[in-house]
């Protein structure tokens, strides 16, 4: 195919992938009214900040910086968690000799296909014990013991291309593993380990049932629980909140894509990581 | 010292996953409100799955008809996408590879799926058309396999093209031949994936059918279904139950899918 072609074929494409959410932005700056009257205007005749005004009220009687630092937390407690548990567990994997070291890795790679919902119930029932419904814990205590074996699986493959003869040095200069961990293969591991930042970031911004299923009181809501409280409303008054709000949520994912784009795709085309 | 490294991991593990799995399949034997002790009905909530729950048979066919919609549109989408990708060369390649891979990471959440439902405001209140709109929500995400798609197509040797060409082989038959056997792996890998996620999709659903999988349980999925049953109702043993032949549905699909690779799965080190 001629060049030119292939590249209008390409803006094309480029087009329909980018108008729902050039129609998001378009709508959530669209006076209420012209919503209503006609709600599929993609470039407004009048544009107002009203929407932006009523998302940062927020919604439930908590405002949308409740929201915001709820979702900053459980998210920073779960990026913490995968990238410190995930490499722990990855180190031993791929640079420490021990005899069950194969069929645990095997059984690694089979709970990453493992529908979540097969551990779902038993995990609620003991969090509901220990009176931990409607607190962060169940949404992080799991990323501090690992459970994201994916990007186990990730960091495994990253560490086992790194030389063995730095093990080897490390050794005769009389460092143990854990030193040999920390100074040698860590540092040289941060490719993976931002990708698996960025990624566990991402999802869990994104994340919904989990927090659906653990979240109870307004105060405690994320950002999507937060933006839940729009999907029972049926008044069109509030259509301009939520689609500030919704475009207000997606911007730290953006900033995320547009800075680490390299890492995310190539993290996608090497390890086939679902996005 | 090695058990040092991997102790949260194998904790997790233990008490995050194997534990669990066996519970949920006790209590699928069960009849459990999280309030009173589980009682013990043996067979009764699977032989009520299938033999007296309307409801239930519903979504296993509104999911089936979802993942047999969404992923092969998905992955035409992405397929076709990556080749126009492939042969555009240079600069605009990376540029159009990060901007179609954008929905991947966008389309995953609340805040798009609500945009979703406004622009097909019309269809999402139509049962016949409500599936439709969150079908085409997951094609909208073509992007994390067209990546895959582009690396594969990448690692295809030139020179096999080059001697097609001398040989006057055209487009269609250079794709047919060369093209797609050796992007084969690749679409496998790509197929069980989206196959697996397909199966397990709730937050599209639960936003645009407004957390009740209607209208008129046209968009009720498994996943809602069991949500419904296991988080509103709270029963607890008949949702465990559905977990489990959900696991089970989707190992037997795997396999499926595993078995007929070797018909069309053409790896290079073949004999």
């Amino acid at each position: 195919m001629k060049r030119a072609v292939v590249f209008v074929l390409c803006l094309a494409a480029l087009g329909l992938v980018l108008y729902p959410i050039v129609w998001l932005i378009s709508a959530s700056l669209t006076p209420v009214e012209d919503l209503v009257a006609n709600l599929r205007s993609l470039f407004p005749g009048r544009i107002t900040a009203d929407g932006y005004a009523g998302a940062l009220e927020g919604a439930g009687g908590e405002s949308f910086w409740t929201f915001l630092g709820n979702s900053t937390i459980v998210a920073s407690g779960a990026v913490i968690g995968n990238v410190v548990s995930c490499s722990l567990a990855a180190y031993a994997f791929a640079r420490l000799r021990f005899r069950l070291s194969g069929p645990l890795f095997a059984f690694a790679l089979v709970t990453i296909m493992l529908p979540a919902h097969v551990t779902l119930i038993p995990q609620y029932v003991v969090f509901q014990r220990l009176e931990m419904i409607d607190t962060f814990v169940p949404l992080i205590l799991p990323k501090l013991l690992a459970t994201d074996a994916f990007f186990v699986f990730l960091m495994v493959q990253f560490m086992r291309g790194i030389p063995h003869e730095l093990d080897e040095a490390a050794r005769i200069d009389g460092c143990g593993p854990i030193r040999t961990y920390r100074y040698v293969v860590l540092p040289l591991s941060r490719p993976a380990m931002v990708t698996t930042a960025i990624f566990t970031f991402i999802w869990t911004w994104n994340d919904f049932f989990s927090q659906l299923i653990y979240l109870s009181s307004t105060e405690n809501y994320t950002i999507p629980m937060g933006l839940r409280l729009f999907i029972d409303q049926t008044s069109s008054s509030s259509y301009g909140p939520m689609f500030a709000m919704s475009v207000l949520s997606l911007v730290p994912i953006g900033l995320f894509f547009l800075a680490f784009q390299r890492f995310l795709v190539a993290g996608v085309a090497t390890t086939g990581l679902k996005g | 010292m090695p058990y040092l490294f991997l102790g949260p991991w194998l904790l997790g593990a233990i008490g995050l996953t194997v534990a669990p799995m066996v519970v949920s399949l006790y209590l699928s034997f069960t009849d459990y409100d999280l309030f009173n002790e589980p009682q013990w009905v043996g067979l009764d909530n699977y032989a009520k799955l299938f033999g007296d729950d309307p409801r239930y048979l519903h979504s296993v066919g509104v999911t089936l008809r979802y993942v047999a919609w969404s992923v092969p549109s998905k992955l035409l989408l992405a397929l076709a996408v990556a080749l126009l990708l492939n042969a555009l060369r240079g600069k605009g390649q990376a540029f159009f590879r990060s901007a179609f891979y954008a929905p991947s990471l966008l389309g995953a959440s609340v805040g798009l799926a609500l945009a979703w439902r406004a622009i097909f405001d019309t269809w999402v209140d139509t049962p016949d058309h409500a599936l439709v709109t969150i079908v085409l929500l997951s094609a909208w995400q073509f992007g994390a396999p067209m990546v895959i798609f582009l690396a594969g197509l990448q690692q295809i040797p030139r020179d096999l093209f080059d001697a097609a060409a001398v040989d006057g082989a055209g487009w269609w038959r250079r794709l047919w031949s060369i093209t797609l056997p050796m992007l084969s792996p690749v679409l496998f890998f790509n197929l069980v994936l989206e196959t697996i996620h397909a199966f397990q999709a709730f937050t599209q659903a639960f936003v645009v059918s407004g957390g009740r999988g209607g209208p008129a349980d046209s968009t009720l999925f498994y996943t809602l279904y069991l949500y419904e049953r296991g988080f509103t109702e709270f029963r607890m043993g008949y949702a465990s139950a559905m977990a489990w032949v959900l696991l089970v549905a989707i190992a037997l699909i795997t396999a499926v899918l595993f078995r007929t690779s070797r018909y069309w799965v053409f790896y290079g080190d073949e004999r």
